[in-house]
């Protein structure tokens, strides 16, 4: 082999590995922090993982805000409005619209006892907005209601 | 009236840029030269046109014409006058008339300062941006026309506009970020012009570079003053949240980046030629691409706009055709072009080359966090996920972090050839200098992290770079003062440009890294120590503003006895909206910013409260302004104007 | 012609994004969101008048003549904005009745004093009962009721004068069209 085809087998080897290894961290970093979204009937029926970051919502249920007396805990309750409901608990200060009867999505985990503890909870600055994941919740657990 | 005269020139304006499509390309092909001069005149009453449509718009505004849906939606007659203004593009039918104006001026400003440009080559860019005004109006009108009325019967007072985008940073930043967005309209049609006429020369490069700047800059003012008031309005003191929508908007700015240093050595090397062609057209997809992915709400952000699937399907179209059809251009005519001139791994070009290829595979890490989601949902048949700040931080960074190192090397390469000797020399010393002086810093300041560490020598060996680059020049002038103020302004845009970066680095690793912040329940007389401070809850109040109630709270703040500041953060009820807004108070500084934001009310007295100490969070922004201030400055370059005239002889060749 | 083939991937790169962006839109088309009440009839309810307590309204009250079903509200922003379409509409002579919804009494009756009120009588759904029924996301949604009470259309959103002319309006003359 000519030393300048060998020099340029080497580059294009050299090329290929570190692109290889770059994409193949990048989707490594990808994987492994994507928040899938799960559904209150998803919740209460044990679909959702336990221990793993996902992201949850629904409507919050009214009167369901309970506060602690001394810090920033607080929980409440989620609800997909057809009888599938589970509890958030959160410590920290509660987006500007959030409120009873809205749409919520929070981001965290479910523990064994299947409370989600939220490490985020997250709502839109449109008063009129409801995430498009709550929507679908709606919509899914409104048709299999009609069923 | 005012409103109907004002959809009235929005209608002559769609005439007049399809005329402008039209006739000069239609002289290009004839070799009509009346018909190709034509386009000047047309393309100044086409802005003439779009800006009465503009000001029709705001004077609706001003007046409170509330009959007007978009005025009813988004003012209210409380509403400050300043705001009323802002309000014109505070939502999404407004925000696209200024976008299309801009375009407007961008092609006014094209028949302004392109005098030396040959009659051909004048003809075709004014062809092809009159082309993409064409569908930017009759988006306007089609999909998203701001002079509907709503007649006889029309609302008393309006909705008032959005509280979070009553403040001064609205006013600003939207106009700045068009203005860069769609500057990269001028080299993209350039370069397609160039494709058009089948002369891919220097000169092309050279006439990019100046718009090229200028876009880039507005763009980088307009990303800093977003980051800057995210930061102070959404209330909690993030500065960066890797929105898609801020994706949408980073994207083009890290694709212009390549392409400023690209257009250099095709510039002055002929190097990359159809490679920067590609660029330019990439910068200007990618702001199309933004504006698709904004209006058309398949991406759900904090920016988007409401959800309206006739927009974002006309965008998508013409998305396709601009940028389908520059591809297949790209395709067929960029064949043959070679660039014959050799340079060395270590020259000036390799390091563009290395500092482009960095930035494009940034840019692709972050497209494939954003559109990730996208492609989930439509693989798993409507199942949502989201990619979160993790995988921006864990990819992007390290990326960033090796075009930082190339950027300390690159300050000494020449064009051409480069030895290895002359590029290394004494950079082992500047580096260990340089993580002494960090790890110095560091240690009588603040606590020990390897990131800061990393980052900051980094920083600093960039800047000891940029400091012998100067001395260096200095030298060969033998010490003359006067010699530093004659240099090229390009040179001086080049070091501000690049220590901007330096500021702004340093910015970001000592917020990310010493920021300090805590969440808790404060009633009256509460305190607590943070970093030094003592922060103490004094008293709530209410208050009345012109379109509002408030909830004030009083937080004095003092540092070893001595009174710094009284913060007044306020939880704001805006009447017309009946919507809740978190104003913060911010004491800022230099070295360091006092962040006080109000929860929610616990109790009758006692709130839930964000205190934050945020170091030396300014200099991002003042990072990012420099930097801007750099590319202004490069445009101003004698150089341009001179050899400019001295080029367009090669042009002439009709 | 072409002889370099790499000056292609650009384009092969964009057109693929261009197929995945052409995809997840038609996914997520929302004025193609399908109703489950469809052809339904309208859910039982038994809720108060807006403006008087004792007067209870139930489904039969929109039995007799094809209406339109408007969820509104005060703190509703967009509602304020149909609103003059909507009175418009009662003026040429189709009853509107109102759901307001999740909303405060005295807010809504200043927001009525202060409008005008084209409706023909409000459902008072303060707890969203009705609204999680008709599976609504917010508000305004209207939807189109016939003469038997039967769910025949729902508009999600404002209802401007061009939906009332190209969606509604063709709706409400057939519905007519067939009972005459």
């Amino acid at each position: 082999m000519k030393p300048h085809r060998r020099r340029k087998l080497y580059f294009l080897l050299f090329l290929l590995l570190s692109s290889g290894g770059a994409i193949a961290l990048t989707l490594m970093a990808l994987t492994e922090n994507i928040n899938l979204f799960y559904s209150p009937a998803e919740i209460v029926s044990g679909v959702a993982p336990v221990n793993k970051r996902i992201r949850a919502g629904g409507m919050v249920l009214e009167d369901s805000i309970f506060r602690s007396e001394s810090d920033l805990e607080v929980r409440f309750i989620v609800t997909d409005l057809q009888g599938s409901e589970f509890t958030i608990f959160y410590t920290g200060i509660l987006p500007d619209l959030f409120r009873e009867g809205q749409g919520v999505v929070a981001r965290g985990a479910l523990n064994e006892d299947g409370d989600f503890l939220a490490e985020e909870v997250l709502a839109k600055h449109d008063e009129n907005y409801m995430p498009p994941e709550v929507m679908d919740v709606i919509d899914q657990a409104h048709g299999d209601l009609q069923k | 009236m005012i409103t109907e005269l004002g959809h009235f020139s929005l209608i002559l304006a769609l005439g007049l840029s399809l005329v402008l499509t039209l006739l000069p390309a239609w002289g290009v092909q004839t070799g009509n030269i009346t018909l190709m001069q034509c386009g000047d005149s047309i393309a100044k009453g086409l802005f003439f046109f779009l800006l009465l449509a503009f000001l029709s718009l705001c004077y609706a505004f001003v007046v409170d014409d509330f009959s007007v849906n978009y005025v009813a939606s988004n003012s209210n007659s409380a509403l400050p006058p300043y705001y009323k203004i802002s309000a014109v593009w505070g939502a999404h039918e407004g925000s696209f008339l200024l976008w299309t104006l801009v375009l407007g001026g961008w092609t006014f400003a094209v028949t302004l300062f392109s005098r030396d440009l040959s009659v051909d080559m004048r003809a075709r860019v004014l062809s092809i941006l009159g082309f993409l005004a064409f569908g930017f109006t009759l988006f306007s009108l089609l999909t998203s026309n701001p002079f509907e009325r709503s007649l006889p019967v029309f609302p008393g007072e309006g909705n008032d506009l959005n509280p979070l985008l009553q403040d001064f940073g609205l006013i600003v930043h939207p106009p700045m970020l068009y203005i860069g967005y769609v500057g990269f309209a001028v080299p993209f049609a350039l370069a397609i012009a160039t494709l058009w006429s089948g002369r891919l020369d220097m000169a092309w490069a050279r006439w990019s570079r100046p718009w090229t700047n200028v876009a880039w800059a507005f763009l980088t003012v307009g990303i800093t003053l977003g980051s800057w008031w995210a930061y102070y309005e959404l209330g909690w003191g993030g500065w960066w949240f890797w929105d898609a929508v801020e994706n949408a908007s980073f994207m083009p700015w890290l694709v212009g980046t390549a392409l400023i240093h690209s257009l250099a050595s095709t510039e002055k090397r002929a190097v990359f030629k159809t490679w920067t062609v590609l660029l330019a057209i990439s910068a200007f997809a990618l702001s199309l691409l933004g504006g698709f992915l904004v209006r058309s709400g398949v991406l759900t952000s904090v920016h988007a706009f409401a959800q309206d699937p006739q927009r974002g399907m006309y965008i998508l179209i013409f998305l396709i055709i601009v940028v389908g059809g520059s591809l297949a251009l790209y395709a067929v005519r960029a064949q043959g072009i070679k660039s014959n001139t050799t340079f060395s791994w270590s020259s000036r070009e390799a390091m563009i080359l290395v500092n482009n290829l960095l930035l494009v595979v940034a840019t692709a890490v972050v497209l494939l966090g954003t559109l990730y989601p996208l492609a989930y949902e439509a693989v798993s048949g409507g199942k949502k996920l989201s990619v979160g700040p993790p995988y921006f931080n864990a990819v992007f960074v390290p990326v960033m972090v090796v075009l930082f190192v190339f950027m300390a090397l690159s300050q000494r390469s020449r064009w051409k050839d480069t030895t290895l000797d002359v590029l290394l020399k004494r950079q082992g010393f500047y580096v260990i200098g340089s993580m002494g002086t960090a790890a110095l810093l560091m240690f009588t300041l603040a606590t020990f992290k390897s990131y800061v560490l990393l980052i900051s020598t980094i920083a600093f060996w960039i800047f000891a770079n940029l400091l012998e680059n100067v001395l260096q020049r200095f030298k060969r002038r033998r010490w003359e003062w006067g010699s530093m103020f004659a240099q090229p302004l390009s040179y001086y845009g080049m070091l501000l440009g690049h220590l901007g970066m330096v500021v702004m680095m340093i910015g970001i690793c000592c917020t990310v890294y010493y920021s300090v912040e805590r969440d808790l329940r404060m009633a009256p007389g509460d305190e607590l120590e943070l970093a030094g401070y003592q922060f103490k809850f004094v008293e709530i109040r209410q208050i009345n503003g012109p379109n509002f109630i408030s909830d004030q709270a009083e937080i004095s703040v003092t540092r070893n006895g001595q009174d710094v500041i009284s913060l007044f953060p306020e939880k704001r009820l805006y009447s017309a909206r009946g919507s809740v807004m978190t104003e913060a108070d911010i004491d800022p500084g230099l070295f360091r910013d006092l962040y006080v934001a109000l929860g929610e009310p616990l109790t009758q007295s006692a709130w839930g409260v964000r205190i934050q100490i945020k170091p030396f969070v300014r200099w991002i922004w003042i990072g990012g302004l420099l930097s801007a201030l750099g590319g202004i400055l490069a445009v101003g370059d004698k150089r341009y104007r001179r050899s400019r005239r001295k080029d367009s002889s090669n042009f002439l060749k009709i | 012609m072409i002889t370099n083939k790499s000056l292609i991937i650009p384009l092969v790169l964009f057109s693929s994004l261009a197929v995945l962006l052409w995809r997840s839109f038609s996914l997520e088309d929302p004025s193609l969101l399908p109703s489950q009440l469809l052809d339904k009839p309208f859910p039982e309810f038994n809720l108060e008048d807006l403006h008087s307590s004792t007067r209870i309204r139930n489904a039969d009250d929109l039995l007799g003549d094809v209406s339109l079903v408007n969820v509104w509200a005060t703190w509703c922003v967009n509602c304020l904005i149909e609103h003059p379409v909507l009175t418009r509409i009662a003026q040429g002579g189709v009853g509107i009745v109102g759901i307001n919804y999740n909303d405060d009494l005295k807010k809504a009756l200043v927001w009525l004093d202060q409008y005008g009120d084209p409706y023909t009588f409000h459902i008072r759904d303060n707890k969203g009962t009705l609204a999680i029924d008709l599976g609504v996301y917010g508000a305004p949604e209207t939807f189109i009721v016939d003469e038997s009470g039967t769910v025949r259309y729902r508009h999600i959103g404002v209802v401007t004068e061009e939906v009332w002319m190209e969606k509604l309006l063709p709706v409400i003359n057939l519905l007519r069209g067939n009972s005459a």
